[in-house]
């Protein structure tokens, strides 16, 4: 399973981007697999301002309907609707599939998230 | 959990493990999507020995077997399989199974897995003729391979000439790879195939030479996953969704395989006076016009009133859409009639359609 260095995680298995003024999220290699083919993803909109811990989309595999969670607060300013066509990249390339891209409320909510060794071993313990 | 004898070779070969009814067993391989497409285009391979397996015997096996069943079970001759609900007295399903007949005073019923003991009881429990009723379950492993290459597959380890075995046939002790084992061309996927009993201490020998002689032509082991959405879209019924105690056959639309026209059997006055009044419910096909994939248990909707729930909903693997299958007050069940489809609090369109989704493709 990969987790690459430079990401920040959290306990849901997001994983969050920062590039220049923006957070990048999407869902962890660890989500993917466990969640197996992804046929539909639902994305809020472009303005959305929503709060850490909030909804802010939905992957679904053949099987099941999961929630993703906003790791931190923020609002939206880029949503990646290609994914809607092609939900499949995200089990593909989950590292480059981000699914929105935020400007965050408080940045500091960022240091609060989990590096890439607590997140190993996160996954480690779940498996 | 329950282990199959399979169990094991599934931990070897890669098999990611769930709990199903008790049970552990491989919900997919390679992913849900490329089993479903290789049982489609070529075979698969299942380990279903969780299914229950109970035999009745004795001079008056089949005068009780016509009595608890609602199909009739007179239609079928030696080595035929028939499929058939069985009902409590007001109709509702208490599983539906497949009879092996292998001969007027003796038979194999294959139950599911999760009903099996409750099987066992209500058969135990109804049981007023000469008879005798086992449950062999545990001395019985199932391995199916479904799929238009099944045939060929199969057919490389028996000297037997499968095309003698016709759609829900079966022949008892023939040799697979010297391998003792029933084998029914029965399934659960709309595709051919066929149905392998053995006993469990030869079931991981056979599995791995099923599939090192199926390798040529695609055939892979498959999870519950994909076995899901192929029955689905053949729009075979799963107990607990499309039946159930709550549910009647002519509700889920069996009403082929209700024998209204037969001796006493239990839940016969029930179904026939539903039949005569015409169900108040009936089972529905639809597929979604609006984004969203509808789940089991999900509200149905029509001009804002509340007309049934989803009973399976899922992406379509082999019609690449969102399809369902819903449980609605029957006045609505009309082809192409616009209902809504409660997904997150969110009312989304859906249109009836035909049933099946996909049209099986049995060898007769």
């Amino acid at each position: 399973m990969r987790t690459p260095e430079g990401l920040k995680y959290t306990k849901e298995h997001e994983w969050v981007r920062m590039e220049e003024d923006l957070v990048y999220i999407g869902i962890t290699d660890y989500a993917q697999d466990s969640l197996g083919d992804i046929v539909f993803i639902e994305l809020p909109a472009e303005g959305d301002v929503l709060a850490s811990g909030q909804t802010m989309g939905v992957v679904e595999s053949v099987k099941a309907a999961s929630d993703i969670y906003m790791p931190l607060s923020g609002k939206v300013k880029k949503v990646n609707n290609a994914l809607l066509d092609n939900p499949e990249s995200v089990n593909e390339n989950p590292y480059d599939s981000w699914m929105i891209a935020i400007e965050p409320t408080d940045a500091s909510e960022l240091e609060a998230l989990l590096n890439q060794d607590e997140y190993k071993k996160l996954c480690a313990k779940e498996d | 959990m329950k282990k199959t004898p399979l169990y094991q070779v599934h931990q070897d070969l890669g098999g990611k493990i769930i709990e199903f009814g008790g049970w552990a067993l491989p919900v997919q391989y390679s992913g849900v999507l490329d089993e479903h497409h290789t049982v489609r285009n070529a075979a698969g391979l299942f380990d279903v020995s969780h299914m229950g397996e109970i035999t009745v015997k004795g001079p008056e096996a089949g005068k009780y077997i016509q009595r608890i069943i609602t199909n009739d079970i007179s239609r079928i001759n030696n080595n035929q399989v028939i499929y058939t609900p069985m009902c409590y007295p007001d109709g509702g399903v208490v599983d539906d199974l497949l009879i092996y007949k292998f001969n007027n005073e003796n038979y194999l019923l294959v139950v599911n897995a999760a009903n099996t003991e409750k099987d066992y009881q209500w058969f135990r429990s109804n049981l007023q003729e000469e008879a005798v009723i086992e449950n062999i379950s545990d001395k019985v492993a199932q391995i199916a391979i479904q799929g238009p290459k099944a045939g060929n597959v199969l057919q490389k380890l028996t000297r037997i000439n499968l095309a003698d075995i016709s759609f829900y046939g079966f022949l008892d002790k023939i040799e697979l790879a010297g391998i003792k084992a029933l084998v029914s061309r029965t399934g659960y996927t709309g595709e051919d195939g066929f149905e392998i009993y053995l006993s469990p201490v030869d079931a991981p020998v056979l599995w791995l030479k099923l599939l090192s002689a199926g390798e040529k032509e695609g055939l892979k082991p498959a999870g519950l996953g994909a076995r899901d959405t192929l029955r689905f879209e053949a729009a075979l019924p799963l107990y607990g969704q499309e039946i159930s105690e709550d549910i009647s056959p002519l509700e889920a639309r069996l009403g082929i395989f209700v024998k209204l026209d037969k001796e006493e059997f239990i839940g016969k006055e029930a179904l026939k006076k539903q039949k005569e009044q015409s169900p108040e419910r009936k089972l529905a096909g639809f597929e979604m016009l609006d984004r969203g994939i509808p789940r089991h248990d999900y509200r149905v909707r029509f001009n804002g009133k509340d007309i049934g729930y989803v009973t399976t909903g899922s992406y379509s693997p082999t019609l690449n859409k969102n399809i369902g299958l819903a449980l609605l007050e029957s006045e609505h069940v009309q082809v192409d009639k616009t209902i809504e489809i409660i997904i997150r609090e969110k009312p989304l369109k859906a249109r009836i359609i035909e049933l099946p989704f996909y049209k099986k493709r049995y060898k007769k």
